[in-house]
């Protein structure tokens, strides 16, 4: 068999779209983003250890229109790695492998982290805990 | 016939000979980042401000720094073992890949040792 005509694995642009993989990409996806967010939050204390001046400072970079977006963008991350997580931690103990178990599981990962974001950012925006 | 010695197979290693571990130390990094991280996310939430007297009054708190120190190294730790293995997957080219393994290592353990000591210069510094 020539190399050609070997079976290949199914790649991104043949592969059927399904509720698992696209979750399976976002898992990754999110750490990614989640990995350049450990970096804003060491920042972040490095900041506070440098004193007032310093982080507020940082505090206002952080504030500015750009930086919100972004911040809203690694809660959703946060929020979404989390909850796929705690699937996966479930298929590590050896539930909700069933077919349509895991879809439904990945749906409700997606609705449980746009609700959860949501809350999150209604709360720090209006202040509803304090 | 099998070409894996005895001893591997009892030891229940495959080709490469490791990878338990780093599949371990991930999910055990992940269940202690549940609460940390949780903690942390409820904690900025009920702060009354995000200015830095109140921050640091929060942060320097005994109990806080420790958690915030805890949170610094599961999520470094965590975050390492991520980026490795997107690394291995993607990066195509061998000797890239391992220059991209020793940046992602050198990083984490910079943000770890930058995380931790930022921690404990604002636990101990004298009251502001």
């Amino acid at each position: 068999m020539s190399r050609e005509s070997r079976p290949v694995s199914p790649h991104l642009q043949v592969y059927r779209w399904q509720v698992s993989n696209t979750l399976s990409i976002l898992h990754r996806l999110t750490g990614v983003g989640l990995t350049l967010g450990a970096l804003a939050l060491v920042g972040w204390l490095f900041a506070l250890a440098s004193g007032h001046a310093t982080f507020t400072q940082v505090i206002w970079v952080f504030g500015s229109p750009p930086s919100q977006l972004l911040l809203i963008g690694w809660t959703f991350c946060f929020f979404f790695h989390l909850c796929n997580g705690l699937r996966h931690l479930a298929w590590d103990a050896g539930y909700g492998f069933d077919r349509a178990v895991a879809s439904r599981s990945g749906i409700a990962v997606l609705v449980a982290s746009v609700i959860l974001t949501g809350i999150f950012w209604f709360v720090a925006l209006t202040g509803a805990f304090v | 016939m099998s070409l894996r010695s005895p001893l591997r197979r009892v030891l229940g290693l495959g080709a490469s000979g490791t990878g338990t571990e780093h599949w371990l130390a991930q999910r055990l990094s992940a269940v202690a980042l549940v609460p940390l991280t949780l903690w942390f996310v409820i904690s900025l939430l009920t702060l009354p401000t995000l200015d830095f007297y109140i921050v640091n009054a929060w942060a320097a708190a005994p109990l806080h720094s420790i958690l915030l120190a805890l949170l610094v190294v599961a999520l470094v730790y965590h975050s390492h073992l991520g980026a490795q293995m997107v690394a291995e997957d993607y990066v195509q080219m061998a000797g890239l890949r391992v220059a991209v393994l020793i940046l992602l290592r050198l990083l984490h353990v910079a943000l770890g040792v930058a995380g931790i000591l930022a921690v404990f210069l604002i636990a101990t510094r004298a009251s502001l």
